[in-house]
C-alpha cells in the first residue's frame, strides 16, 4: 500500500511519519507539495511541521500549495486522508475537516505525552481501536486548542465525528485532562464520510516502547488497513 | 571633540596602526569596518586565544578538533557527530526572545556547515532570582525563543541545565549546545577550491539587523544605555532557516558544492576571508549582486550586517546553474556575489569602484593577541576561610522541602515541556534526567548527552569547581548509559581587562584541561565569552561544559529516574563526605551564604566511579548522579518520578546535604551483584510505602514533596 507523505516547506515531521509508517508495513513517498499527480496513492499523510512557516495563521498557505488540489480531490473520491497535528491544521484550513486550531489555553508550547480516549471508531483512524481504550502520545503543538461553535460542534457530535478527547489515564475527561483548552477536549475528529481524519497528537511518536509508548501503533495501523479495505 | 571612527568602532588606537602596517597605508571606510570586526573579542578570541591551547584534541577518534565551525567525532561504520556550543548572552538581555531564537539559528548552521543534519540542541541558562519581575520577563522570554525557534526549524531541543543567581541579573547567560549526525563522505570544508569558482549566497536578504553585532555587544560590557543597543540585535526567522537546511542537505547529497561556510559574526566579511584564506585563495566579492532587504546599505552596513539565516557556498561554475535550481526548490533566495582568484587579496567592489582590498587571512590570522595580566584575588583567602556557618541539628522535612521548592532544583519541565523533544523518534532519556540519551536510527548506537554549569563553585575555586563540572559531567553520561567520548565548553566570564577576571579564566581553563587528560577525554571545540558585566559587576565565572558520550551497543532499557519498584535496594556508590558544604544547595538556598572551600576530586577515584557507572547502566534499573542538594535531593528526585516513598538508614544529616563530588545512587531489585571492586558503597536503604523517611524519627510525605517540587518554577511565573 503506497503512501503520499506531503512535504511542504517547513514541514518536519515527514521522515517520522516514513518511519513509522514502514515499521506498520506501508510503503510510503515523500512527496513535494508542488506536485499535482497523486494517482499511485493508496492514502495520504499530511505530517507536522510548521508549513510554509505556519505565517499568517497555522496552514492559511499550505492549504493553497499546489498538491491540496490533488489531496481535496483522493478525499473527495474516498482516499484515506490523515493530518497530523501541522497536518490536522491544513485540514481543518482547507475545510475538509470542520473547526480550527487556535493558540493554547496557556499560551505556551506543550511537549509531552498525553492521554486520549477514542470515542468513535467509524473512521480511519479508529476503527482497529475499541471506543474507551485510552491511549498515550505526545502532543507537541502551540496552536492545538480545538475551537467550534456551538452548533457545528452538536453536528459533529451528532455524526459521531469526534474520534479522540484529551483524558486522565483512566479514560475520565475534563478541564483537569485537557491541557491545551480545545472545545469538548476534543484531540482528533474525521469527516461525515469517516476516511479523512485529523488529530493534534503524534501517533508516529509512539509506535516503539524504547521511545516511551506504543499506542500510537492502533491509529496508525487502522490507518494502513483503511487502505486495503478502501479502494484508491 | 569628534571620536576618530575605529573607536566608535569598538578598536583601540593601537590595533589602528596593526592596520594601517599590514596594508601600508591608511584603511578605507569599508576595510576599517571588517577590521573592526574581524579583531573584536567575539571573532577574534583575542584575549583567551593564547591560552586555549591547554586543551588537547589529538585522540584517535577526533576527525576536526577547535577552529573550525564545529568539532567532529568518529563513532564507527562511517559515522560521524558533529558537535559545538556558543553563547548569545548579550543579545538574549538586549532583546531575549530574538537574542536567544538566533543564538538557536547560529549554532544550526555551524552544524550543517559540516555536511551534518542537526539532530538536538541544548540549552544551559542562567538568570537573576525569579523574584524580580525582569528576570522573570528575561527567562521566560528566553525559553519561548528557543522553544520559537527550535521547534519552527525542527530540530528537538533534548534540554540543557538552569541556574539562578544575583549576578546573573544583569547579566543573563543563554548558551547552546548542537549536535549533528553525519557519514564520513558527506563531510565538508569551508576551503575555498579553484580560481573561477563562484561564491553564491544563500538564503535570507541582507539587512540592517545585527550590524556590528560582534563588536558593539558581544565585546563590550553593559551600562544603564543598553537599551540603545537593541538595533545590534538579529532577528530570526526559522522558517527560512529550515528551508537552507534542507536545501544545503540537497546541495551535499548531489555533491555540488566546493565548499560551504555560514555567515554569523560579521557576516560576508568573516565568511568571505574565512573562505579564501582558508583555501589558500582570493576573492573578488561584488556588493551590487548582494540580494538586500533595503536597497541604500552603505558598503560598510553590507558586510558588517549579521541578518540571519545565511550560508555562503563556493561552487565551480558547470555547477551554478544546478545550485540555482536547489534554491528555486526550497524557495531559498540566491545570489552570485563573488569569484575565487588566484593569490592572497580579498577585494570587494559596490558600483564598479574597488572599495576594499586586503590579504584576506590577516583579517583573522594578524588579529591582536593580548596576553592580560592575571592576579590572584586579594580577598580569596577571606572567602575560603568563611566556612559555612552549619547548624548543630536541622529539620530534615522541612529543609527537603525547602530545597525542592528551589526553581533550579525542583522541576525544570516548564522548561523541557516548550521544547519539541521528541522529533526524529531518536530521544530514548527524555529532558529531566541526568543526561539524555539518543540513538542512532538503524545502527545500534547511542550518544549522551550532558551539560553542566556549577558558577557559584567556580567562583569560590574556578580550578577545582572547573574540575568538578568536568567530571560531574562525565559522571552524567556515564549513567545514562554510555563513556565520555568528546567535550565543547562555553566559557563565560566577566571583563577580561580586570586581573581577577583574567586569573578566574587561567584557572579555569588550567582546572579543565587538566581533569580532561585524566579522563582521556578531547576538548573538540569552545567558545569564550568575556565582558559579561553590567555597571562594573562581573558575573560569577560561568564555565558550561558539554559532555558528549557514546555507547555502542546502546543499553536498550537505560536507567531512568522513574523505574524504582517498591522493595528495591537505595546505595550510594562513590566516596562519602559529610562536610562538602561550600557552594552547596543547602548553603545557599537555607543559609544565604557564598563561602568556602569546595572539595578538590581525587581523578583516579573519579575515573573508577564513572566506568563503573558505564558498566552497570545496562542492568540496572535506576542509577542517578548526586550533586546539588545532595543524597537528600537525589532520593526525592527518584521517589517522586517513580511514585513512590523510601525508608532511609539512620544517618547523620550532614550526610544526606553535603555536595561531596563523584558519586550516584543505584536503586536495584535485592540481590543484584554490583560488583564494586575498589569503588566504594554504601547500603542507604529501600524503595517503599507513600512518605520519603529519614530514619525512625522523621519523614516527609511523597505527594507533598511532588507537589512543591512540580510547582517550583509554575508558582513563581504566576502574575
Amino acid at each position: 500500500m503506497r503512501v503520499a507523505v506531503i512535504v511542504f516547506p517547513g514541514s518536519n515531521c515527514e521522515l517520522d511519519t516514513v518511519h513509522a509508517l514502514r515499521l506498520l508495513g506501508a510503503e510510503p513517498d515523500l512527496v513535494f507539495h508542488r506536485e499535482t499527480d497523486l494517482s499511485g496513492a493508496d492514502g495520504i499523510v499530511l505530517p507536522g511541521g510548521f508549513a510554509h512557516g505556519d505565517y499568517l495563521r497555522t496552514g492559511a498557505i499550505a492549504r493553497f500549495s499546489p498538491v491540496m488540489a490533488e489531496v481535496e480531490r483522493h478525499a473527495a473520491a474516498g482516499t484515506p486522508v490523515l493530518g497530523i497535528c501541522n497536518g490536522f491544521q491544513i485540514l481543518t484550513e482547507a475545510g475538509l475537516l470542520p473547526g480550527a486550531l487556535v493558540a493554547n489555553r496557556d499560551l505556551r508550547f506543550i511537549c509531552r505525552p498525553i492521554h486520549v480516549r477514542v470515542e468513535s471508531t467509524d473512521s480511519i483512524l479508529t476503527r482497529n481501536a475499541e471506543v474507551g481504550r485510552v491511549l498515550r502520545i505526545p502532543l507537541n503543538s502551540y496552536e492545538g486548542n480545538f475551537v467550534l461553535d456551538p452548533s457545528a460542534l452538536e453536528a459533529l457530535n451528532d455524526r459521531d465525528g469526534v474520534l479522540l478527547r484529551y483524558s486522565d489515564s483512566t479514560g475520565n475527561v475534563g478541564d483537569g485532562s485537557n491541557p491545551n483548552g480545545s472545545t469538548n477536549s476534543i484531540a482528533g475528529t474525521t469527516n461525515a464520510a469517516g476516511n479523512v481524519a485529523g488529530l493534534m497528537p503524534h501517533p508516529e511518536r509512539a509506535v516503539e516502547e524504547i521511545l516511551g509508548s506504543s499506542d500510537g501503533r492502533v491509529l496508525l495501523e487502522s490507518f494502513v488497513s483503511s487502505m486495503e479495505a478502501i479502494p484508491a | 571633540m569628534t571620536e576618530p571612527a575605529h573607536r566608535l568602532l569598538g578598536m583601540t588606537d593601537d590595533e589602528y596602526e596593526s592596520v594601517i602596517t599590514i596594508l601600508d597605508r591608511t584603511p578605507a571606510t569599508a576595510e576599517l569596518a571588517m577590521y573592526s570586526v574581524m579583531w573584536s573579542e567575539h571573532c577574534s578570541y583575542k584575549s583567551s586565544r593564547g591560552l586555549l591551547g591547554r586543551f588537547r584534541s589529538n585522540y584517535p577518534w577526533v576527525v576536526l578538533g577547535p577552529g573550525e565551525n564545529a568539532g567532529v567525532v568518529d563513532l564507527g561504520d562511517g559515522w560521524l557527530a558533529a558537535l559545538r556550543i556558543e553563547s548569545h548572552n548579550h543579545p538574549s538581555f538586549v532583546e531575549p526572545y530574538q537574542g536567544a531564537a538566533t543564538g538557536v539559528g547560529g549554532i544550526l548552521r555551524d552544524i550543517f556547515t559540516m555536511g551534518a543534519r542537526p539532530v538536538a540542541v541544548w540549552d544551559p541558562l542562567r538568570f537573576g532570582p525569579l523574584s524580580d519581575a525582569h528576570n522573570r520577563y528575561l527567562f521566560s522570554g528566553v525559553v519561548s525563543g528557543i522553544a520559537g525557534y527550535g521547534n519552527a526549524v525542527g530540530v528537538p531541543t533534548l534540554g540543557g541545565e538552569v541556574e539562578f543567581a544575583d549576578r546573573f541579573s544583569g547579566n543573563p547567560l543563554v548558551n547552546v549546545m548542537a549536535l549533528g549526525l553525519l557519514k564520513e563522505e558527506q563531510l565538508v570544508t569551508r576551503a575555498a577550491g579553484n580560481a573561477g569558482d563562484v561564491a553564491i549566497l544563500l538564503g535570507s536578504s541582507t539587512g540592517r539587523d545585527g550590524i556590528g553585532g560582534a563588536s558593539i555587544l558581544a565585546s563590550a560590557s553593559f551600562d544603564e544605555d543598553s537599551g540603545v543597543k537593541r538595533p545590534s540585535v538579529q532577528v530570526g526567522d526559522p522558517f527560512e532557516e529550515k528551508k537552507l537546511i534542507e536545501a544545503c542537505l540537497e546541495l551535499y547529497d548531489r555533491g555540488l558544492l566546493a565548499a560551504i561556510q555560514d555567515l554569523g559574526a560579521a557576516g560576508i566579511s568573516c565568511a568571505t576571508s574565512e573562505s579564501a584564506s582558508a583555501g589558500g585563495m582570493g576573492m573578488d566579492v561584488d556588493l551590487d549582486a548582494v540580494h538586500l532587504r533595503e536597497s541604500d546599505m552603505t558598503a560598510g552596513e553590507i558586510l558588517m550586517s549579521e541578518s540571519q539565516e545565511r550560508m555562503l557556498a563556493i561552487v565551480e561554475p558547470d555547477n551554478v546553474e544546478a545550485v540555482l535550481a536547489v534554491a528555486e526548490k526550497w524557495e531559498v533566495g540566491v545570489s552570485e556575489i563573488g569569484t575565487i582568484t588566484d593569490g592572497d587579496l580579498l577585494r570587494v567592489f559596490q558600483g564598479g569602484e574597488e572599495i576594499a582590498s586586503i590579504p584576506a587571512a590577516s583579517l583573522s590570522d594578524d588579529a591582536p593577541l593580548y596576553d592580560r595580566p592575571a592576579r590572584r584575588p586579594e580577598d580569596l583567602d577571606e572567602i575560603w576561610a568563611d566556612a559555612p556557618p552549619l547548624p548543630d541539628h536541622v529539620n530534615l522535612p522541612d529543609v527537603l522541602l525547602e530545597l525542592l521548592d528551589d526553581p533550579a532544583l525542583g522541576d525544570r519541565s516548564w522548561i523541557s515541556e516548550q521544547y519539541d523533544h521528541m522529533l526524529f523518534l531518536q530521544t530514548v532519556v527524555e529532558p529531566g534526567h541526568d543526561g539524555s540519551l539518543l540513538r542512532i536510527k538503524g545502527t545500534s548506537k547511542g550518544l549522551a548527552v550532558s551539560t553542566d554549569g556549577d558558577s557559584l563553585r567556580c567562583f569560590l575555586d574556578p580550578r577545582r569547581g572547573a574540575k568538578r563540572l568536568i567530571y560531574e559531567s562525565a559522571l552524567n553520561v556515564a549513567v545514562t548509559g554510555a563513556a565520555p567520548y568528546a567535550v565543547v565548553d562555553n566559557l563565560n566570564f566577566g571583563n577580561p581587562e580586570k586581573p581577577e577576571i583574567m586569573w578566574q579564566f587561567i584557572e579555569t581553563v588550567d582546572g579543565m584541561a587538566d581533569a580532561c587528560e585524566h579522563l582521556n577525554v578531547p576538548v573538540v571545540g569552545g567558545n569564550v565569552s568575556f565582558y559579561n558585566e553590567t555597571d562594573g559587576v562581573d558575573i560569577y565565572p560561568a564555565p558550561v561544559v558539554g559532555m558528549l558520550g557514546f555507547a555502542d551497543p546502546m543499553p536498550e532499557n537505560p536507567p531512568r529516574l522513574d523505574r524504582a519498584e517498591e522493595g528495591m535496594e537505595i546505595w550510594l556508590v562513590g566516596p562519602e563526605s559529610g562536610d562538602d558544604f561550600a557552594a552547596s544547595a543547602y548553603s545557599r538556598v537555607l543559609l544565604d551564604h557564598l563561602g568556602g572551600r569546595p572539595e578538590a576530586v581525587d581523578p583516579t577515584v573519579a575515573l573508577a566511579v564513572v566506568a563503573h557507572a558505564a558498566r552497570l547502566a545496562p542492568n540496572v534499573p535506576v542509577l542517578h548522579d548526586v550533586s546539588a542538594g545532595g543524597l537528600a535531593v537525589a532520593i526525592a528526585e527518584i521517589c517522586i518520578r517513580s511514585g513512590i516513598g523510601a525508608a532511609l538508614d539512620d544517618m547523620a544529616w550532614e550526610l544526606l546535604l553535603d555536595e561531596a563530588p563523584i558519586r550516584f545512587i543505584a536503586v536495584t531489585p535485592v540481590g543484584t551483584d554490583l560488583g564494586i571492586g575498589n569503588v566504594p558503597i554504601r547500603w542507604l536503604g529501600v524503595m517503599g510505602g507513600n512518605r520519603i523517611a529519614f530514619g525512625r524519627h522523621s519523614s516527609v510525605p511523597l505527594d507533598e514533596s511532588t507537589r512543591v517540587w512540580r510547582e517550583a518554577i509554575p508558582r513563581r511565573m504566576v502574575g
